[in-house]
């Protein structure tokens, strides 16, 4: 299988060129059976890299050390489970694993297509062939997975222990199919421009596929907060990382996409600029994939010696110059349908909504490739820091927030000042309050206030939505509350999904704003010694060394200090314990350097988190305590992002797309926001 | 005026709001990036520079670390592909990566007896994956290595200090490390 697998892998990469060159071939010259042999093509090329990936599954399940892939990251002991997500733990391996997405998703998208779209179909599979061979090809010739050692080492080194942990083992795969979800809006964009059928049809034909990437992404992002933040022990979840920072961008700008094709839809405008989005959003993704894949930033190195770096460098070339080439020569075919006509409309939110959005994905980048650049321009390498991050990104963000608000309430056009008094009063009066209330309550850190007052006001404009809209069915159909609510969102998943995904948007920003009331400490505790301390919301703690502890595991060897708590007196349940575990392989030999288990008490409003680093001496711990205010709130945004990522994304029920339940809701709405006509049109 | 004006106006107040922000920020929070040699060329040109707080990334000289007990304060010998080494001391958490050979990155300063004082310490990003060290990009086995018989048993017991004894430092660094600027590609 070891075998088969290895040459499958180069035996896709011949399906994955006869699948571009023939398609292309077939879209320049209409022939219809060139284009069903490129079709075929692509379902032989998904065939192969599956079976070149099941080989290296079966050498990884196998422990084949034979393998210089399977010895590097895998040991004898290793639980079988690890051994699995072994897979995407080195750069060869994940790179075959991007392929493999890359394919699966293909072959289902020429799938989904096959009595759709077939005026752009060839140029779709043809560019979805090219960047396969783009992976394939890197993986046979830059960084094959089944390279082999000269000799067979008794056991393998075994998986860094940061990464044996279950958000770290599907938080690659979740970024991934997030990253490989835009090369198909990319293709059905290089296939609407090379067509010149710049029309709605190729919109409705990636919106599905928009959304699942975004939806992955979201919870890629989150996922890699949440890891960051219980394995790495430094504290906190976002540290503007290069290979934080990656995932972000093509995030952004798939943001951006999925709210300025709403105005294409309904105004005819936009229309240069979505597909300039689909495009970036793509080479951002092949950029993120680089960046995280290489460690090329993070390196003093310079660009050129990592091994994929010229791969990647050319194709990122090739793929922009060609796409600009293609916008630029159809610029004519895409010229607006309207224009702006008020500042005070739906569309002038959304276009400042892109603009920030863009805006932040910019300065993200810039920050992130600031050390590449620094080497081109200067010749040596120069980083900026958080503060830059910050300073640049926490105005825009709150313009983002403010906008999250205004966006979907405000009237498409121009809006009135009676639309602006009825749609807003509540909820401004909402933020308003909010702020009130902290400032009695204490709080005085302004930036902190800014973005309370502002979350206050975008749950107010969801909830007066969500009000007036189960109101409405109240009346009309005589539903209870709870019926109402369900089939309001099921009738008009788009907008309702939408709000949701809004109210987890509002919940992050409340917990980073929570963020700027931690605290922390750097103590020494000896075995009986009282730690005292008082949190931020003013509760008065303690903390008891219990002594370390020092006992073994299956494939580890464990330092452990336990602190029994008290709050406000009374004890709390459990231990807060930190561990230093000391991995080992199958003979009982260490392998890397100890690692940390960071000592969580997690709560709704703040999580108590202990980092043990060190002994002296026998029962004196040198210990990192911090008060974590509201980190549950990301990810409790997070999943109210992702539910309503998947409540947009959901197919909507025939009857549902065909019926007029829309326009029966309608006199409550018309006047204000007239968005839900075409529920579920179009999206295919 | 029209709203597309207005809209544009706006665009570029913002944008350029932004983009002054960012300029600033980027003067401000602009570190050098530097390996020990540019460093020491940089030092011995302009003594002044040692001022600058930078960053260095650079290998840990193998068998220098030097742990305090309590696992807050360490000091090493860091080294480049020209042999230029500084020693450097670092008093802070000491993050988990941290072991001989490993590739570092340490932001601080340089201080009049040529010790690099440093503030933060990152070891090789657990992100990459990579076990041993090895060329950026790639870590792992290198091509033809030999049997890493330089890995000691080191017995069944359990060390008894955390990272300050036993197996903490220079005597389980799987063997192999690769000259990290092996072969620039052109």
């Amino acid at each position: 299988m070891i075998l088969v697998g290895e040459l499958s892998l180069w035996v896709a990469l011949l399906m994955a060129t006869w699948t571009a060159t023939v398609s292309f071939a077939g879209g320049a010259t209409r022939r219809a059976e060139l284009v069903v042999s490129g079709e075929r093509g692509l379902y032989a090329t998904l065939l192969f890299v599956v079976l070149a990936s099941a080989g290296l599954w079966t050498a990884l399940l196998s422990a084949d050390f034979s393998l210089r892939f399977v010895a590097s990251y895998t040991s004898a002991n290793l639980p079988t489970v690890y051994k699995i997500t072994a897979f995407w733990a080195g750069q060869s391996g994940s790179l075959l694993f991007w392929a493999l997405i890359l394919a699966l998703f293909s072959g289902a998208c020429v799938f989904a297509n096959r009595a759709r779209n077939r005026d752009l179909m060839p140029w779709v599979t043809g560019t979805l062939g090219a960047v396969l061979i783009f992976f394939i090809a890197t993986i046979c010739f830059a960084s094959n997975p089944y390279e082999r050692l000269d000799w067979v080492p008794p056991d393998g080194r075994g998986m860094n222990p940061q990464l044996q942990n279950p958000g770290m083992a599907i938080h690659p795969p979740m970024l991934y199919l997030g990253w490989v979800g835009t090369t198909i809006p990319f293709a059905f964009a290089v296939g609407a421009l090379v067509t010149r059928k710049l029309d709605a049809q190729w919109l409705g034909a990636i919106r599905r596929w928009s959304l699942i990437s975004w939806f992955f992404l979201t919870i890629g992002l989150i996922l890699g907060m949440w890891w960051a933040y219980v394995e790495l022990g430094w504290g906190g979840y976002w540290a503007w990382d290069p290979v934080e920072n990656a995932p972000l961008t093509s995030w952004l700008t798939q943001t951006a996409f999925l709210h300025s094709i709403m105005i294409q839809e309904k105004r005819g405008m936009l229309r240069k600029w979505n597909v300039s989005l689909v495009i970036g959003t793509f080479l951002l993704s092949i950029l993120g994939t680089f960046i995280t894949r290489s460690g090329v930033i993070e390196s003093v190195h310079s660009f050129a010696q990592s091994a994929i770096g010229t791969w990647f460098a050319v194709f990122l070339g090739i793929a922009f110059v060609a796409s600009c080439v293609l916008v630029a020569t159809r610029l004519r075919d895409m010229e607006a349908k309207a224009e702006l006509e008020s500042m005070v409309s739906r569309e002038a939110a959304f276009l400042y909504n892109n603009l920030v959005l863009v805006g932040i994905a910019f300065s993200v980048l810039w920050g992130t490739l600031f050390p590449i650049l620094s080497e081109w321009v200067r010749g040596t390498k120069i980083t900026v820091g958080p503060p830059f991050f910050n300073t640049v990104n926490v105005p825009l963000g709150l313009g983002l927030l403010a906008l999250t608000g205004i966006g979907p309430l405000i009237a498409w056009r121009r809006a009135s000042t009676e639309n602006l008094r009825r749609q807003f009063t509540v909820p401004v009066l909402i933020g308003v309050a909010t702020v009130a209330v902290l400032m009695l309550a204490g709080m005085r850190h302004f930036t902190a206030l800014v973005a309370y007052g502002l979350s206050g006001f975008v749950v107010g404009t969801i909830g007066q939505e969500f009000w007036k809209g189960v109101g409405a069915r109240r009346r009309m159909h005589g539903e209870n509350p709870a019926l109402a609510t369900v089939r309001l969102v099921a009738r008009n998943r788009r907008r309702y999904g939408g709000y949701i995904v809004h109210l987890g948007v509002a919940m992050i920003f409340a917990a980073f704003a929570g963020y700027a009331f931690k605290q922390e400490y750097d103590l020494t505790l000896k075995t009986g010694d009282v730690f005292r301390a008082r949190d931020p919301f003013g509760h008065e703690w303690t903390f008891t060394s219990q002594g370390i502890s020092q006992y073994e595991r299956l494939n580890r060897q464990v330092t452990a200090v336990g602190l029994v708590m008290t709050k406000d007196g009374a004890r709390v349940p459990g231990v807060l314990t930190s561990e230093k575990r000391q991995h080992v392989d199958s003979r009982g030999v260490p392998t890397f350097e100890p690692s940390t288990e960071v000592g969580l008490l997690e709560g709704h409003m703040m999580d108590v988190y202990l980092v043990f680093a060190g002994m002296t001496g026998e029962d004196t711990a040198e210990l990192r305590l911090s008060f974590n205010p509201l980190v549950w709130w990301v990810w409790y945004g997070g999943i109210v992002m992702a539910i309503g990522g998947l409540i947009v994304m959901w197919p909507q029920a025939e009857r549902a797309r065909q019926g007029g339940y829309v326009t029966q809701l309608a006199p409550e709405h018309a006047g204000a926001s007239p968005t839900p006509a075409p529920v579920g049109a179009g999206s295919a | 005026m029209k709203a597309r004006t207005k809209f544009l106006i706006g665009g570029f107040v913002i944008l350029g709001t932004a983009s002054y922000l960012a300029a600033k920020t980027t003067t401000e929070s602009a570190t050098y990036f530097l390996t020990p040699s540019e460093l020491a060329a940089r030092v011995q040109a302009d003594d002044d520079f040692r001022e600058n707080g930078v960053k260095v990334g650079a290998r840990v000289v193998k068998g220098s670390i030097v742990r305090a007990p309590g696992g807050k304060e360490v000091a090493f010998t860091m080294e480049d592909s020209t042999g230029t080494t500084f020693p450097v001391v670092y008093r802070g958490i000491i993050p988990d990566t941290f072991t001989d050979s490993v590739e570092v990155v340490v932001e601080g300063r340089l201080d009049d007896r040529g010790t690099f004082q440093a503030t933060v310490l990152l070891a090789k990003c657990a992100s990459r994956y990579e076990n041993a060290p090895g060329k950026p990009g790639e870590g792992g086995y290198p091509a033809g290595a030999q049997h890493p018989a330089g890995i000691p048993k080191t017995g069944a017991g359990h060390p008894a200090g955390v990272p300050t004894g036993g197996y903490g430092a220079s005597d389980v660094a799987p063997a192999t490390p690769t000259p990290p600027a092996a072969a620039p590609r052109p």
